[in-house]
């Protein structure tokens, strides 16, 4: 119990009450178009959920036994402009939850799939959604590119191996 | 006999009351305006704003209001025209205003359609053309047109947006004496017509070269289309030349003319050097996208053509009365002239017009310009059309469909045998049309919109200020079918529409915070400062769910200006901040995701002074707040700044 805690605390997310933005699927029997919101029926796809690897497009993710500096320098400056805001990388919580041990607690590909395809995830995965409740304010997703997606990665990994 | 005819119409205008009935609505109409919860219009409609100066977007065939673009008008909304950033926007040559009068739009067109890039605006009063850039629906240039009053004809483009033009709809003094009596109109005065050239890259206006014309009223334009390519067509007023009680004065002779321009054998003359650069003063206001803000400049030359000295490629065609639209049907041959005060439409000609220029088969010329005669350049007549034609639009069909105000209907006449096949009321007295593309090569059809002038009873009564009337008719019939009402802001005049395809795969949703080259940007929290430059005072200050840095600020006194420079920090779709101080002598500012505003205060009084959220951003939206100290004028009140600073920090500068 305390580890499930601990990790919807690590995500950062909250659930807002069911008025938020969000755009949510009309519910109609009748025979009409596809309609324009984003959000797809979280009852349809549930079923297939990993909740180890998250959804998005990161399957698998290979980690080199030693950090690529390289990535890590880049992670840094992603972190600085999209991410200090509302993450501080010791486990303290500010807007959502410290960074200290993240990558210990979740798996890389699902780090890398809540940070590229945070609304689709804030909205099914179970621990995202109990963190809502903790921080009362949905993630933004900040549209990192593939690879600064990656270099946030490496430097969550760097910041975990560091005392 | 003009008079007696004015006589009548005003009578016939006079007893046309307001007749608030459903008409024949059918079963069906409800279903054909319904767009579900959830689901999107078929077409974006712009619509000028007239009198607000601004630019409306509706959906089609909601109804639905989507936007207001502020293009010539301040807008309290979201800080246009008040932020640092976009004053530059209304500067002109008589300074900076605040308001203008915006009438006609066009659609940006590539091979005579639209292509969903860009859309032009005119500015009536302080004449003016500006750009939109439909994938931020933000006003990205305004032009300022010299030598001009009254700017109406305007802003029409050719088949490939190789230009955008703009006529004077009041002639005045040009030149460098033009404190003459109004007397001297005729000796004194001229009119003229601007081609703006558009860079097909990025839009970019430049003002290419202006026509020196007589001393008349221009109204409308439309390019040719197809075999007319290369000619634009003006509808002129006022041939009479008065300067005073134009009701009346104006009145007088027959016909006007509608103005053919061959802007193929203008850019001939300019090339072979035979335009004459003229000192002049205007401004040029450009936005730019990636440092979210707007330069202005003021340019000082413009090539003019004279005419009547520069032979063969203008002409006026005789059209009865006033002439109001002049409007071009799908395949470029025939112009249709809309006198306003006549009985019958002409239809023109092109390849008659052609012929007649050929044969020089002209009725004299009216100050130095060749007068093609009108039965030479005429097609036919619609016969007891209505009263008071204004406007055509036509469904690439093969019909045109006009507005008469006078008789307060929309008619549907076919082109070929100019025949009328249908006419539907309007509640009341239209103005404008729109058919989706109705004014290009190929119309989309399916539905026309009226823009109504008056509107009396159709909505709940609000006082004596009313919102304007428009109305949606089904067109996809043999007959007109009404299927909606809709109520508009400011005063429609013209209006564009295009399938939605064309717009909204193209929008953007927020603006990469990687490329912002904001001078004052501020690239996340670690570079929120606050720095004091003499009595200027520049906070680069971040805003994210639901925070600003810094939100504590101290070391401000009277006498300061203060520059909030407010970076929103979120790379997300439609997460907004907005940012409010108390005691702002000028608006709030609303900053896009990733985009960088700077509001400007200057504190009157010593105190603490709140800063907030104006844009409900999330739960904690009311949490997102702060304070400014201000001290008394060269107190030495430290600089101290931050967000969740230990009560003993001090300036980091």
């Amino acid at each position: 119990m305390k580890k499930y805690v601990y990790t919807a605390v690590l995500l950062g997310l909250t659930w807002a009450c069911s008025n938020n933005s969000q755009p949510s699927k009309e519910n109609s029997s009748a025979p009409v178009a596809e309609d324009n919101s984003l959000q797809s029926s979280t009852s349809a796809s549930s079923a297939a959920y990993d909740s180890i690897k998250g959804a998005g497009k990161y399957t698998n993710v290979a980690l080199s036994a030693t950090l690529d500096q390289k990535m890590i320098a880049g992670g840094k400056t992603v972190y600085e402009v999209k991410c200090a805001a509302c993450h501080k990388l010791s486990d303290e919580k500010l807007v959502g939850p410290g960074w200290k041990g993240v990558t210990k607690k979740k798996s890389a590909e699902w780090i890398m799939n809540f940070v590229s395809n945070t609304d689709e995830m804030i909205d099914k995965d179970p621990h995202a959604q109990a963190m809502l409740a903790v921080c009362m304010v949905r993630m933004p997703n900040q549209h990192l590119s593939d690879e600064e997606t990656r270099d946030v990665l490496e430097f969550m990994r760097n910041n975990d191996s560091s005392k | 006999m003009r008079l007696c005819s004015i006589a009548v119409l005003l009578v016939a205008f006079a007893s046309c009351k307001p007749r608030n009935e459903a008409g024949a609505i059918t079963a069906g109409a409800a279903e054909k305006v319904y767009v579900a919860p959830g689901k999107y219009d078929e077409f974006y409609n712009f619509v000028s704003g007239g009198f607000n100066g601004q630019v409306s977007v509706y959906g089609i065939p909601s109804g639905r209001l989507l936007k207001i673009i502020p293009v010539f008008s301040v807008m309290p909304e979201n800080g246009y025209g008040y932020s640092e950033e976009t004053k530059p926007m209304l500067e002109t040559s008589h300074g900076s205003l605040p308001w203008d009068d915006q009438h006609h739009l066009e659609l940006s067109q590539k091979d005579g359609t639209p292509d969903g890039r860009w859309l032009f605006a005119n500015a009536n009063n302080t004449p003016r053309v500006a750009r939109i850039n439909l994938a931020t629906f933000k006003t990205e240039e305004i032009l300022e047109l010299p030598n001009s009053a009254g700017n109406h004809s305007s802003p029409f483009c050719t088949e490939n947006t190789e230009y955008v033009v703009a006529g004077t709809r009041f002639s005045v003094p040009i030149g460098d004496n033009q404190d003459v009596p109004i007397a001297d109109y005729k000796k004194s005065f001229n009119g003229t017509i601007s081609f703006i050239k558009i860079d097909s890259s990025n839009g970019r206006m430049s003002l290419a070269f202006q026509l020196l014309t007589p001393a008349i009223n221009f109204d409308l334009s439309h390019a040719g289309k197809g075999k007319s390519h290369d000619w634009f067509f003006f509808s002129c007023y006022n041939v009479e030349q008065a300067h005073t009680l134009l009701e009346v004065n104006a009145s007088q002779r027959d016909k006007d003319f509608i103005m053919a321009v061959n802007w193929k054998k203008a850019e001939e003359y300019i090339r072979n050097n035979k335009g004459t650069l003229k000192n002049s003063r205007y401004a040029h206001n450009v936005y730019n996208e990636t440092t979210h803000s707007a330069t202005s400049t003021i340019e000082n030359k413009v090539l003019t053509l004279d005419p009547s000295q520069l032979k063969d490629f203008v002409y006026f065609i005789p059209c009865p009365k006033s002439p109001h639209g002049v409007d071009i049907d799908p395949t470029g041959e025939y112009i249709v002239g809309s006198g306003k005060l006549a009985a019958l439409i002409p239809v023109f000609s092109f390849d008659k017009l052609m012929a007649a220029i050929e044969k020089k088969d002209f009725d004299g010329d009216y100050q130095g310009i060749p007068v093609v005669k009108y039965e030479s350049a005429l097609y036919g007549e619609v016969q007891k059309p209505g009263l008071g034609p204004l406007h055509t639009e036509f469904d690439g069909k093969g019909n045109a469909y006009t507005s008469f105000f006078v008789s307060s209907e929309v008619v549907k006449w076919n082109i070929k045998d100019l025949k009328v096949l249908d006419r539907k009321p309007t509640y009341y007295s239209v103005g404008h049309l729109c058919i989706p593309g109705g004014d290009t090569k190929k119309p989309f059809g399916k539905y026309l919109i009226a823009y109504n002038k008056i509107t009396k009873d159709r909505y709940l009564p609000t006082g004596p200020e009313l919102a304007q009337s428009a109305q949606l008719y089904d067109i996809s019939g043999d007959k007109m079918e009404l299927i909606l009402d809709f109520p508009t802001v400011g005063e429609p005049h013209y209006a564009q529409a295009l399938p939605a395809e064309l717009i909204k795969n193209n929008s953007v949703k927020y603006f990469k915070i990687d490329e912002n080259k904001h001078p004052y940007v501020t690239r996340g929290e670690k570079e929120a400062k606050v720095v004091r430059e003499g009595n200027k005072v520049h906070v680069y200050i971040t805003a994210i769910r639901s925070h600003f840095t810094p939100d504590n600020i101290e070391g401000v006194r009277v006498g300061d200006e203060v520059y909030f420079h407010v970076t929103n920090l979120e790379q997300d779709w439609d997460i907004p901040h907005g940012f409010a101080v108390k005691g702002a002598a000028n608006a709030e500012i609303l900053i896009m995701p990733g985009e960088t505003c700077t509001l400007k205060w200057v504190p009157d009084a010593e105190g603490v002074f709140p800063i907030y959220c104006t844009d409900f951003c999330s739960a904690l939206h009311q949490e997102m707040q702060g304070y400014v100290r201000v001290s008394k004028a060269g107190a030495n009140t430290p600089l101290k700044y931050g967000t969740n600073l230990p009560d003993s920090a001090v300036a980091k500068n």
